[in-house]
């Protein structure tokens, strides 16, 4: 369907309902529902019409609570945006994730809760998400306009004797708390295993302990300063979040960043997709202990970090972008080299990948293991090489292009089998896609300006991008000093974290960092 | 398995001669910028820097390696941008009578470090993580790491130490037997980095334990890792965190 149509569908099902926007060019269609026809009108999106969900964002007005269900569709469908809104003092809104089934939507109504307050009727498990139940008292929401950070803190006293609830209940039921801090350079995110024998029956992960409160951080903040922000959270893929980010302040301010600077955001973008994929493998091949593989790819991802060091001055790209275009120039031959250096790092991966598909006792432990089916990666909105390695297959570089992908020549590899070496498989296969777009960028460099002023002024919009771990969004509210209002973050990881535990359920718990690495998941990323 | 094997020997050796001697490939850090002496146009650069490393009197610009947060914004954009210094060796030793006594002997050439990540954005961790790779291979420098606090002498902490994690590296710290080192590595954990005004955040490690070598960077490259290491075990001297325009200073 394209979005026209999607337009007539919903004013045919919902006759009345209020069309606030329909962006033909932009393919956005905007309406506002009744709290009453939300769970409706999310359910024919999500499981009729087959869009993703790609988040919910609150919003605190002056009088009232505005809630935005953004959901995103094949390239010509494009985006829908479903908002509701309710009085200040009366909060609660009807669960999408448990009235409608959009598993995709609970983490996003467990946040809104913790930090805003908005309640979601029907969800069975509010409370100690973002804000752990043994470091806050109740009642504390610090994305609230009137929140006093220096009130709150002043009353917790963190609970060190705090455990999580333990569920299974069988003869012979073992507990395994992981982490925070746990094996040897790994992020901090605790994991409750319980087994019964070898096997995990049931995985629970807990997340959040790097919660930096980023999302309010930013608030006040100047374009400029936020964009510091976006590239420092998470800055394994530092680019692709301050891409989204400068693309949004872009959009709020109808500016056209010049094309020399989109090329060279599509180079960096991909130079960054390349060196994660080739530190995800080294992760991969580290957990089955085959050392010299590891070996190898560690040292394909110490290359690229050397030739995006080399490039930009930085081996995670900071201080390259700026809303509107490029804080500064590349020499044109020096992204040649970058490139034929980046080719040399792929055919070492090709190298890699040809011998790691003869060995069996690596493959063992790939093959089979940490299964996501295609209808997990649907109903929890997957993205990235895990929804791809599923067989879902979504890319953002495709689907919603942005700075001029739709005139590249790219392949979006897709798997079907959904285990650990599924999703090796899309890793290497998107190496070489990635090496291809930054052949065709750099051969296609002209002379040009790469920065034009953007007019910082009020407005709100969505900015994302294909990120190496999946779609991010990033919503942008500008108030009328040009100054950020809301920064609403949705990462690959936070949608991905949410289906880990299914991944390693029902497997032995020896093969629990083995499946973990397949994911490539980043906790700073969840955590914000 | 035989192709592993002869993969492996046909790499050759990879490995950095580095502390033995400078390494010089290009990539390999980002440099910081040097102080300098500006006259009138150093009060406007000092107001681009956004985490107040940069400081000024009298048009002479200091630089608190602490603080800097690798934004770039001293050098690109600027009309009378500060010079950059490449380089590495940029740890540091925190407090006034510098290292603790009584970490020498046998830790010079052998230490289990523990890695606790308080709340990175993960670069450092990358960083940390690339030390293991055979370009900078720490085994040979006789450094180790442990996943137990029982068996570390050297704590490395990454991140501003966000509130869910203090009792989590408290309860590190408190369980490693002595003598006992903390490296914190990283702008947010010697400042709080750009989180330094999070709610949420202590502004560095140095809020929740006692902090004996400081590297800056953000992220610090393995390199400068790898001299934080060297410094807290005595192999290496500490150098200043601060530069300002007359040279190094505390």
């Amino acid at each position: 369907m394209d979005c026209a149509q999607l337009k007539d569908l919903i004013e045919t099902a919902w006759p009345g309902l209020a069309h606030c926007r329909f962006d033909a060019a932009g393919r956005v269609n905007e309406v506002k529902c009744e709290r009453s026809a939300l769970a409706e009108l999310c359910s024919r999106l999500f499981h009729e019409w087959g869009f993703g969900f790609a988040g919910l964002v609150v919003e605190e007005g002056a009088e009232a609570w505005h809630l935005r269900y953004v959901f995103y569709g094949e390239r010509d469908a494009g985006w829908a945006h479903v908002l509701t809104e309710a009085p200040l003092a009366d909060r609660i809104f009807p669960s999408i994730a448990v009235g409608s089934k959009i598993f995709a939507a609970d983490w996003h109504e467990r946040e809104a809760e913790d930090l805003f307050g908005v309640h979601f009727a029907g969800h069975p498990r509010l409370g100690d998400f973002v804000l752990h139940d043994d470091a806050w008292q109740e009642n504390v929401e610090p994305m609230r306009r009137g929140f006093d950070a220096a009130a709150a803190m002043h009353n917790r006293l963190p609970d060190a004797d705090w455990r999580p609830r333990r569920v299974v209940r069988e003869s012979g039921a073992f507990v395994m708390p992981v982490g925070p801090k746990f094996s040897g350079v790994t992020e901090s995110v605790h994991f409750q295993l319980e087994t019964v024998g070898e096997d995990v029956i049931r995985s629970w992960t807990r997340l959040f302990y790097k919660w930096r409160a980023v999302e309010k951080l930013a608030e006040s903040k100047s374009p400029d300063g936020a964009l510091l922000l976006a590239e420092r959270f998470a800055a394994t893929t530092a680019f692709a979040h301050g891409l989204a980010f400068c693309q949004a302040v872009e959009a709020i301010g109808g500016a056209s960043v010049p094309p020399r600077a989109r090329l060279l955001r599509v180079f960096l973008a991909e130079l960054e997709r390349l060196r994660q994929h080739a530190g995800a493998i080294q992760e991969i091949c580290e957990s089955t202990a085959l050392v010299v593989a590891n070996s190898q790819a560690g040292l394909l991802e110490e290359d690229l970090l050397r030739v995006s060091g080399e490039l930009t001055g930085h081996r995670y790209l900071f201080g390259m972008l700026a809303p509107g275009g490029l804080l500064g120039d590349l020499p044109t031959e020096a992204c040649r080299k970058a490139f034929r250096d980046a080719k040399d790092a792929v055919s070492g991966l090709d190298d890699l990948e040809r011998r790691l598909t003869v060995s069996s006792s690596f493959l063992d432990r790939i093959e089979e293991v940490g299964i996501i089916w295609l209808k997990t990666a649907r109903a929890y909105s997957l993205v990235g090489p895990v929804a791809r390695a599923s067989g879902l297959a979504r890319d953002l570089r495709r689907a919603q292009p942005y700075s001029g992908y739709e005139s590249f020549e790219f392949d979006v590899p897709v798997e079907e089998e959904g285990d650990g070496y599924a999703r090796l498989r899309v890793l290497f296969a998107e190496a070489r896609q990635s090496l291809r777009i930054m052949e065709q960028a750099a051969a296609a460099l002209k002379g040009g300006d790469v920065y034009e002023p953007v007019n910082l002024r009020a407005g709100a919009t969505l900015g994302w991008a294909e990120a190496p771990r999946g779609a991010t969004f990033h919503w942008v509210r500008l108030d009328d000093g040009g100054r950020i209002a809301r920064y609403r973050i949705v990462t690959p990881s936070f949608a991905n974290w949410h289906s880990f535990h299914l991944g390693a359920e029902k497997f032995a718990f020896q093969d629990f960092p083995i499946i973990l690495s397949t994911f490539d998941l980043s906790a700073a990323e969840n955590d914000r | 398995m035989s192709q592993w094997v002869v993969k492996g020997i046909r790499t050759g050796i990879k490995t950095t001669a580095y502390p033995r001697e400078a390494e010089s490939a290009s990539g390999v850090t980002p440099g910081l910028p040097v102080g300098a002496d500006l006259g009138a146009q150093a009060a406007a650069l000092t107001e681009r820097c956004p985490t107040h490393a940069l400081e000024q009197t009298d048009g002479r610009i200091s630089v608190d390696y602490r603080r800097c947060v690798h934004c770039f914004r001293c050098a690109r954009g600027a009309a009378r941008p500060l010079a950059w210094q490449p380089g590495y060796e940029w740890a540091g030793s925190h407090g006034e009578s510098g290292l603790r006594d009584g970490f020498g002997g046998a830790f010079r050439r052998s230490i289990h470090i523990i890695v606790v990540d308080a709340g990175d954005c993960g670069a450092c961790l990358n960083e940390v993580k690339q030390l293991n790779n055979p370009y900078y291979n720490m085994h040979r420098l006789g450094f180790f790491i442990t996943p137990t606090p029982r068996h570390a002498d050297v704590l490395l902490v990454v991140g501003p130490v966000t509130d869910h994690m203090r009792v989590a590296l408290k309860k590190v710290y408190d369980a490693m037997p002595t003598p006992k080192r903390v490296v914190a590595a990283g702008a947010c954990a010697l400042s709080g980095g750009v989180f330094a005004e999070s709610f949420v955040c202590a502004k560095g490690v140095g809020e929740v334990l006692p902090v004996d070598v400081e590297v800056p960077g953000n992220p610090p490259p393995p390199l400068a890792i790898l001299h934080g290491l060297l410094v807290a075990v005595g192999r290496r001297p500490p150098v200043a965190l601060v530069s300002g325009p007359s040279g190094p200073r505390r």
